[in-house]
């Protein structure tokens, strides 16, 4: 296996105390970690630090030099008042190339095939807010997916979505793995998301666990990472995490 | 007295050609401004560039040197600390451009003599629009017209997403310094005409009035210059007759025309343009 990306001891400070200290963590290919906290634990500095966004206050973030590597942000940053259409959005991921200002008819090809393949043909020229929330997150992930990333990043995918809409991210991003696209993503949702991937790290300002979710979704790795008593149930063959309030049996 | 009467003075055609390429100017680069949330520094950096103007008039140097190169330090030092966000962009903007406008105040109160000239820069002229300046404005304007057709894809990205235009191999630092650099210029060449005071005005409000209109971006690029054209050709006559400041002519037709269209586009329009001013 190939490390796309390597945190050697990574720290981070936004000018106060460290929302990420001392961590280490090999991204491999092809991977699909996810990586679970408690709000404000430092998963979203996690993967800013892996995308390059943010330099490590100390430690070093190495990366395959030639990685292609893709972003899909939470939704909730996304400003929907933005006067822009699926097809723009999908276009801007060819920006980078400085003699190309205009898409070309190839880009333009491309964009339609890929939003063909995520069951959104016919929706080219629909502005974004008269999306529904799966078709949004789906626009989004055609952009990353422009560049043909050998590794995508995900911050919250299924963030403020509806079940339905979770079901259809899990399925596409299970897809784009089997395919060969290394996955990295940060979610809050346990049971929905992280527990049906491969591999899960608990962060809480520090990389607390790192397995497969028989290994990590302990309860006393939870209590760690969630900082208050857990119960993780097993219901065909899955397991299912609780909250475990005081004084509640 | 026709309507058409001004134009026979020379000065006149002048201030209506740069009064008219002016508020095509500010609609284009205004689109950015109002999308990226920056109106306050459209009113931030007219304010600092009074202070250069100022500085200008006092030590007899050319006022598009020295307001230019005044205005460019303040536009590169007002979008870096909008990019880091460490003090809060709007408080740090208000500190930078309210003392670079309080310095070019105590300069005139001062030294006096260049008085009438910052009477104008403050409120707008129609007089001793020059040739030259004429020139200088369009120039402007095809360099405005050229770097949005040059980086159209970049400057879009970077203003929708910067954070994964980022990640995507856009320098968005760059096109951030492109558009402040684009924006200064833009303030400088057509603030005697429109007036400092104002010209913020002139750069949100035909954009606002094209999101109002539209849902999408280059329609947009193409609806606030001609909005934006239409208020500095009409405005400019309107002025001349009434013996009212072109600026102020100018902005309160642009401000007609947003009612307007506020009150036909009616809740569509109110939630294409919601959360663009702040």
């Amino acid at each position: 296996m190939t490390a796309l990306v390597e945190l050697d001891g990574v720290s981070h400070s936004y000018g106060g105390p460290f929302v990420l200290d001392h961590v280490h963590l090999i991204i491999e290919e092809p991977s699909f970690l996810g990586v679970i906290g408690p709000s404000g634990s430092g998963k979203t500095t996690l993967l800013r630090l892996v995308l390059g966004n943010l330099r490590p206050t100390r430690g070093a973030v190495r990366r395959r030099s030639d990685l292609r590597i893709a972003y899909v942000p939470q939704v909730e940053t996304v400003n929907w008042n933005f006067p822009i259409t699926a097809s723009e959005v999908v276009l801007m991921a060819g920006a980078s190339k400085w003699y190309r200002p205009r898409a070309t008819e190839s880009e333009r090809r491309r964009m339609s095939e890929l939003l063909e393949q995520l069951g959104l043909g016919g929706f080219e020229n629909r502005h974004i807010r008269e999306l529904s929330g799966g078709q949004q997150q789906r626009v989004f992930l055609a952009r990353a997916l422009y560049s043909d990333p050998e590794l995508l990043v995900l911050d919250e995918p299924t963030s403020g979505v509806d079940v339905r809409t979770r079901h259809e991210v899990v399925h596409l991003l299970t897809d784009l793995h089997r395919n060969g696209t290394s996955v990295v993503l940060s979610t809050h949702d346990i049971n929905g998301l992280a527990a049906h991937l491969p591999i899960i790290a608990c962060v809480n300002r520090e990389l607390i666990a790192v397995g497969t979710p028989i290994e990590v979704l302990t309860p006393a790795v939870l209590e760690r990472t969630y900082g208050a008593p857990m119960k993780v149930l097993e219901h065909g063959g899955m397991l299912l995490v609780t909250d475990s309030p005081m004084g509640l049996a | 007295m026709t309507l058409f009467e001004p134009f026979q003075f020379e000065f006149f055609r002048n201030g209506w050609m740069v009064s008219t390429l002016a508020g095509a100017i500010c609609g284009l680069v205004g689109v950015y401004v109002v999308l990226r949330s920056m109106s306050y520094i459209g009113h931030g950096l007219s304010h600092s560039i009074f202070g250069g103007a100022a500085a200008s008039a006092v030590l007899s140097v050319n006022f598009y040197l020295g307001a230019g190169i005044w205005g460019l330090l303040s536009a590169l030092m007002i979008g870096r600390v909008a990019r880091r966000g460490k003090v809060g962009a709007d408080a740090a903007i208000g500190v930078i451009a309210t003392a670079s406008f309080a310095f070019g105040l105590a300069l005139t109160n001062v030294f006096g003599t260049a008085k009438r000239s910052i009477e104008a820069v403050l409120f707008g002229s129609i007089l001793g629009v020059t040739a030259l300046e004429v020139v200088a404005v369009a120039s402007v304007g095809v360099l405005a017209v050229g770097i949005i057709a040059g980086f159209y894809r970049k400057l879009l990205f970077a203003t929708f997403d910067p954070e994964v235009a980022d990640v995507s191999g856009v320098n968005v630092g760059r096109m951030e310094a492109l558009l402040m650099v684009m924006l200064a210029a833009t303030i400088l060449f057509t603030m005697k005409i429109v007036g400092v005071l104002l010209i913020s005005a002139l750069l949100v409000t035909p954009a606002v009035i094209a999101r109002m209109v539209t849902n999408s971006f280059s329609r947009m690029l193409v609806i606030a210059p001609l909005v934006g054209a239409v208020c500095g050709a009409i405005g400019m006559v309107i002025s001349y007759h009434v013996d009212v400041s072109p600026g102020a002519v100018i902005i309160l037709l642009a401000s007609l025309i947003f009612v307007v269209v506020y009150a036909v586009t009616g809740a569509r329009g109110r939630g294409n343009a919601a959360g663009m001013i702040h």
